[in-house]
């Protein structure tokens, strides 16, 4: 085979300031990278005024090749000097005319650290400010179309709505089951080590009951939607948006906003509450299971739990849900609308669906325990 | 040399599951030359390239490329395989997160031990050919999609293949960026001497660039032309054929 032809060069120092470098053999990707960078350190160090480059015994050029030769004369002209190639065969030739670069495009210059701190903070605080006035234009906008759906309710897509709320509600009921039951388990263990020491066992019903009810339920049953249901319709809508199809329902007359986040959103209101119910029911039944374990009758147990936790608990809990569903979904929705273009999108528009879903859950949540405890709830 | 074949398809029945789509098919494509595949939507000629470029296993038969059968190259022999073709495919399939350069660069990088500068030269150069080294360091997203398909190629030439497979090069192109697309197909064939198949129905090009042309079929699953595109339009007994080269619908009997 001829790739067993060595690639060398030789660099010989001629009279004056002239130089002769001599090609041989295979200038293909290997071999060019063979002999590269020892070529180019020794010809940086002699600087020649006139170089001249004899390829006439090179069998082979490709790609890598052409890029050596222009690199020799790149470096050439650089030092001021000239370069002259000689016996290149013309087959060759005809690749270096096709190639041949007269300069390279250099990548766009950074900023400097202080112009990039002042770039980034402007950025931010205009990406900030765009987000906020988006997410009040767009809360206005679903205010007004959820009334308008009120009033003629023909015109909710209800077969969607009804799709959306099994994906969201029906198929999370598993999930958010279990995750109550082991919620009602741990709290009931770990209150029950320290309520042992005052004999006070039959209390750790009291702390679980209203600790469910009033936050842990609707919280936990929340971050399941968001991370479930949440990121899934922002996929769903950015990927909406990324194949035209929502530019299509803009030509065809139809509302985006009404024909896919309203079934989205009221689906999503709807199920929160009883998926924030389920979570509870077998909370208690986690926490039961637990009581029997240090022998507390199951009657006792229910007895305790229907007198520490009040209608008002339950009800302030389940009214949270209304507002966790609707902040899952309209940010879900939102973000799926405003994905950009390119592949990472879709994933950027589910993951920020996610996080400011979470942080709305938990700020939302906060708020509603000052106003609880305003208002005595 | 010009003669030989570099590409043998041999007894090649190509399908997903039961479903044959093609059937002991044969045809070479010599050294050189620019072959077309042709074909109507769905008669499987975007398939027959996958089975050429190695992304599926046909259901029997064979396809040698350049004295090695990529059916059961393994290992290095297929990376070898690998390194002797370039593909560029029907919508870019540029990486989104990478800059244009570092599209082309990413094979040299991965697979030669040329040190970096070298490898922006090389990048560049490719880049130069397809007439793109302007746009170098965008994002594929703010191409358009004349450029997207011109920078596919120039990263399909990124290791200097000898063969060039090209998905649908001109769909969805204007005609004139379609021109200067087919130029540059010609202009890479008569410098470099790059084998090229192109699947494609775009007739103008097609009677641009190709020296052969083959006509997939799918009711017979067969091949059911081969020859220069001009002789396909002017002879071809086919009735199929003369409507496809003369873009007009003609009532076969049954």
């Amino acid at each position: 085979m001829e790739d067993t032809e060595q690639t060398t060069y030789r660099l010989e120092p001629g009279q004056g300031a002239q130089a002769t470098l001599t090609l041989k053999g295979r200038l293909d990707h290997d071999g060019t990278a063979s002999l590269w960078r020892p070529c180019m350190r020794e010809l940086r160090a002699l600087r020649p005024k006139q170089l001249t480059v004899q390829v006439g015994q090179v069998e082979y050029c490709d790609g890598a090749g052409i890029a050596l030769l222009m690199e020799i004369q790149r470096i050439q002209a650089d030092s001021g000097g000239r370069a002259e190639i000689r016996d290149l065969r013309p087959q060759f030739r005809q690749l270096m005319a096709l190639f041949e670069i007269d300069h390279q495009v250099l990548p766009p210059k950074p900023l400097g650290p202080l112009a990039n701190a002042i770039h980034n903070i402007g950025r931010w605080a205009a990406g900030l400010f765009f987000d906020f006035t988006a997410q009040v234009s767009f809360i206005g906008e679903i205010c007004v179309k959820l009334l308008k759906t009120l009033f003629h309710p023909a015109s909710l897509r209800r077969s969607d709505t009804f799709l959306m709320a099994e994906k969201a509600g029906v198929n999370a009921v598993g999930i958010t089951a279990l995750l109550g039951f082991l919620i009602g388990l741990i709290l009931a263990f770990q209150s029950a080590a320290a309520m042992q020491k005052f004999g006070a066992e039959i209390f750790v019903a009291d702390l679980v009951a209203i600790a469910l009810f009033r936050e842990l339920g609707p919280l936990i049953t929340a971050l399941v939607l968001a991370s479930r249901s949440g990121s899934a319709f922002a996929a769903e809508l950015g990927t909406m948006k990324v194949n035209e199809e929502v530019d299509a329902l803009v030509t065809m007359g139809l509302d985006p906003v009404q024909f896919l986040v309203l079934p989205r959103l009221i689906a999503a209101v709807c199920m929160l509450p009883l998926l924030t119910m389920f979570n509870l029911l077998f909370g208690l039944i986690g926490c039961g299971v637990v009581m029997t374990t240090w022998d507390v009758p199951i009657s006792t147990y229910i007895e305790r739990v229907s007198e520490a936790a009040t209608l008002g608990d339950v009800v302030g809990g389940l009214a949270k849900t209304f507002v966790f569903g609707t902040l899952i979904a309209g940010i879900g929705c939102l973000r799926g609308l405003q994905t950009g273009t390119g592949p990472s999108a879709v994933g950027d528009s589910a993951t920020r669906a996610v996080v400011s879903g979470i942080i709305a859950i938990v700020v939302a949540d906060g708020i509603f325990a000052v106003v609880y405890y305003f208002l005595g709830i | 040399m010009a003669d030989q074949p570099i590409v043998q398809v041999k007894d090649l029945t190509v399908g997903y599951g039961s479903t044959v789509i093609l059937k002991d098919i044969n045809f070479d494509v010599r050294a050189g030359e620019i072959l077309t595949i042709l074909g109507g939507s769905g008669s499987g000629k975007s398939t027959l390239l996958k089975h050429m470029i190695g992304l599926h296993r046909p259901l029997s038969g064979s396809i040698v490329i350049d004295g090695t059968d990529i059916v059961t190259a393994q290992g290095q022999q297929w990376l070898d395989v690998l390194r002797k073709i370039g593909v560029a495919y029907q919508s870019g399939a540029l990486f989104g997160s990478m800059t244009i350069l570092s599209n082309v660069a990413l094979v040299l990088e991965e697979f030669t031990d040329l040190p970096r500068e070298a490898i922006e030269v090389i990048a560049q150069m490719k880049l130069k050919a397809v007439g793109l080294q302007a746009a170098a360091y965008k994002m594929p997203s703010e191409l358009s999609g004349g450029m997207r398909k011109r920078a596919a190629i120039a990263r399909a030439l990124a290791l200097d293949p000898k063969i060039l497979f090209l998905d649908e090069p001109s769909a969805g192109l204007d005609p004139i960026t379609s021109a200067q697309l087919d130029e540059l197909v010609l202009e890479l064939s008569r410098s470099l001497g790059i084998t090229f198949v192109i699947v494609t129905h775009e007739l103008p090009s097609i009677f641009a660039v190709a020296d052969r042309a083959i006509m997939v079929d799918r009711e017979s699953k067969t091949i059911v032309a081969d020859g220069r595109p001009k002789d396909l339009r002017d002879k071809s007994e086919h009735p199929m054929v003369r409507q496809f080269f003369n873009r007009r619908l003609e009532k076969v009997d049954a």
